[in-house]
């Protein structure tokens, strides 16, 4: 029997759970007020910053002037949507066969393509960049997109398989007494039973790939750069751009955020709920 | 008439794709302040001029020096001219990684002697080879409000003041009620922090970071002395969680009227004499950086320079691009488009006695002054063993510099005690110099 609550007591909820979002969103709604002050406005009190000061655009004119925003923003969507692209298929089938026809080391495979997320970057760094060196990946979207790929593999396999797991045997079995092949068990009774995890998944590890800044900032120079290096590009530990750091954040994060308010439905509903229910 | 047409157009197109080969794209890493944002506008007409082309890559001080250390020792090629400053010129000259540019002595249009002998120096290595080129210099002193000093009564030190009589001054000039404190330091962690005002300090003590025989210093009466200073100054005089200001903290609380004194980088006078930019522009001075037990390595020594890595594939183009970036032309260039108050300081003589720059930043002088008054060759009042002011210029000095600041920034912040900073300091300084092999 649900527990009743009270109006009082819905109001309460209501306003932590208010409070709590505004100031977990303050960090981000304050780096739009910045980006849309001078430089000179930007670094004054907060309440003068609010309140008695104009609002500008320049800042935003003077990052687009100085900065190839457009170059930096399809790095980004050909890196996270190209890692995602491909981590999905190798995932799919890794994840299918670790959930239906499991072995006696599935459970250490799984473990151990976890563990290797606890390995802190930084400590394959070196051996990584002198690869890429000798093979020419330097500075390349290919690089990139293999190497945000393997990161964010052990993710997008665990959720899969979890997923996965959740769907009937029985189901995959009738599929194969009506005459199913393999490939068609995948593509037609599995995937469409799996569809919200597996956008979920593409949705969380196209977030992962839009704002990795270890990799995108090491291993590139001037033709892959992604928007992560793009902001990088106005911190200053000499000379106050705050306004300008602000709006080429804010044209940084747009459009994940864009994408992330119009997809939150499938993303909250892929996260919470399982593959059949 | 068609055999014409013909021939004209196959010349033509022989000498667009022999200028195509010809050309070629360089890439430079830089850090984003405002010498380098003035170089970035410019740089398109050296573009137009040769028919090359650059991209730039611009990253953050501690990145951009963590990125292009990792390329420049992998020998990766990613950059072909680097920005780098005077700690890692010499080091990475020496190792080999650098192109060496003595031959830029030979050519009389650039002039390198018009180049301060001291700033050539600070990025040359023992052998005096010429490893990069400097697009500015800077070194400390000490910034002050002239209506605070009046109205409060504070004489202006007519020469060097001491730290003690500096103390004076923050004192008398505190005035948190009134949205004033006596003085703004740096107290942020990190060798480019906290260190390069506390070096300094130190040095003004009497103290050194290492003895003759490289044995680390930190637990000495000096600096105990400068470091106790230090910390008793910004905790009485100075605005609330001072650990955690930096640079450009301080530059923007001093900017925003809010501190008395405030002793730092030189380059930043620019900013804070510009109306446009700054709230207290007609009421700041300037005096030199304090001395205590000794005047020598009182303000520090930092120059910005253009670099050629050895692993560029295109060092003909990047020199090209450096004699531009670096010449006398190029600073003209800078003062009649952006004026003369934004050219790069402290680097040329022929620009610093230039008359116009001299109406415009009346201040030059005073920097230019500052900077010649600096040796990094003979930093303290004892003898030392290394070159540098506020670091040593050895490899192991960012790793040490970084925990020492650490250190202090938490005594500052009042984790722990002084006598507790300098003991763990020195107890890492030894154990990360006897592993290096300075110490046996």
């Amino acid at each position: 029997m649900a527990r009743a609550v009270s109006t009082k007591q819905k109001s309460i909820n209501t306003a932590i759970a208010g409070t709590l979002g505004f100031l977990m969103f303050f960090p981000i709604l304050w780096i739009l007020i910045l980006s849309f002050k001078t430089e000179e406005d930007a670094i004054r009190a907060p309440l003068e910053v609010l309140f008695s000061s104009g609002w500008t655009l320049d800042s935003f004119g003077a990052v687009q002037a100085r900065s190839d925003y457009f170059k930096h923003f399809s790095n980004s969507v050909i890196i996270s949507v190209g890692s995602t692209v491909l981590g999905l298929l190798i995932a799919i089938p890794a994840a299918w066969s670790m959930a239906f026809v499991p072995s006696r080391h599935t459970k250490n495979i799984l473990m151990w393509m976890l563990s290797t997320k606890m390995l802190p970057p930084v400590g394959v760094l070196v051996p990584i960049y002198l690869i890429f060196r000798d093979t020419g990946l330097l500075d390349s979207r290919t690089g990139l997109t293999i190497v945000l790929t393997l990161m964010n593999l052990p993710i997008i396999v665990w959720m899969l398989y979890t997923y996965f797991k959740e769907i009937p045997g029985e189901i995959l079995e009738a599929a194969r007494m009506d005459g199913a092949s393999l490939r068609e068990e995948v593509l037609y009774v599995l995937t469409p039973m799996a569809i919200p995890g597996m956008a979920s998944t593409m949705l969380l590890n196209i977030i992962l790939a839009w704002n990795e800044a270890f990799w995108t900032l090491n291993l590139t120079a001037a033709k892959a750069a992604p928007l992560t290096a793009f902001i990088a590009s106005y911190s200053s530990p000499e000379g106050l751009f705050y306004a300008k750091l602000s709006a080429a954040s804010i044209m940084a994060i747009a459009p994940i955020l864009i994408m992330g308010w119009f997809s939150q439905k499938q993303l909250v509903r892929g996260l919470t709920f399982g593959a059949v229910k | 008439m068609n055999l014409r047409k013909t021939f004209a157009s196959a010349t033509a197109m022989s000498l667009i794709m022999s200028a195509g080969a010809f050309a070629e794209e360089i890439t430079i890493a830089t850090v984003n302040n405002a010498d380098m944002i003035v170089m970035q506008e410019l740089a398109p007409q050296w573009e137009e001029a040769t028919g090359n082309t650059i991209n730039w890559v611009v990253l953050e001080e501690n990145v951009l020096r963590q990125r292009t250390t990792q390329d420049i020792s992998t020998n990766g090629g990613s950059f072909d001219i680097m920005f780098i400053g005077a700690y890692e010129t010499p080091i990475w000259g020496a190792n080999g990684w650098l192109e060496p540019l003595n031959d830029f002595g030979d050519d009389a249009d650039y002039d390198l002697n018009d180049i301060f002998q001291l700033v050539r120096n600070g990025l040359s290595d023992s052998e005096g080879n010429l490893y990069a080129l400097p697009l500015y210099s800077e070194t400390s002193f000490t910034y002050y409000r002239t209506d605070v000093f009046e109205d409060k009564g504070i004489a202006v030190p007519e020469g060097q003041p001491t730290y003690e009589e500096f103390a004076a001054m923050a004192a008398a000039a505190h005035d948190p009620e009134n949205g004033i404190f006596g003085t703004c330091q740096r107290g942020k962690a990190g060798w480019g922090e906290n260190m390069a005002f506390v070096g300094p300090l130190v040095n003004a003590f009497g103290g050194r970071w290492f003895d003759m025989d490289w044995q680390p210093q930190l637990d000495s009466e000096e600096w105990n002395n400068a470091i106790t200073y230090y910390v008793d100054l910004v905790s009485n005089y100075g605005p609330p969680g001072a650990s955690l200001n930096g640079h450009n903290e301080n530059r923007a609380l001093f900017k925003d009227g809010k501190c008395a004194t405030w002793v730092d980088a030189t380059s930043a006078a620019t900013d804070v004499k510009n109306p446009d930019t700054s709230t207290v522009a007609d009421v700041t001075d300037f005096f030199k950086a304090p001395k205590q037990v000794t005047d020598k390595g009182t303000g520090w020594f930092w120059s910005w320079a253009l670099a050629i890595p050895a692993s560029s594939q295109s060092k003909d183009t990047a020199k090209d691009f450096l004699k531009w970036a670096t010449s006398k032309e190029y600073f003209e260039l800078v003062g009649e488009t952006k004026g003369w108050v934004a050219v790069p300081s402290g680097t040329r003589q022929s620009v610093e006695a230039d008359p116009r720059r001299l109406e415009a930043a009346p201040f030059a002088s005073t920097i230019v002054d500052a900077i010649l008054s600096v040796d990094p060759a003979d930093p303290t009042l004892e003898p030392v063993p290394y070159t540098g002011v506020q670091f040593v210029a050895i490899p192991e000095f960012q790793g040490i510099g970084n925990y020492v600041g650490q250190q202090i920034s938490a005594a500052l912040a009042g984790q722990q005690s002084v006598e507790e900073a300098l003991a763990n300091s020195q107890t890492f300084a030894v154990r990360e110099m006897t592993k290096a092999g300075y110490i046996k």
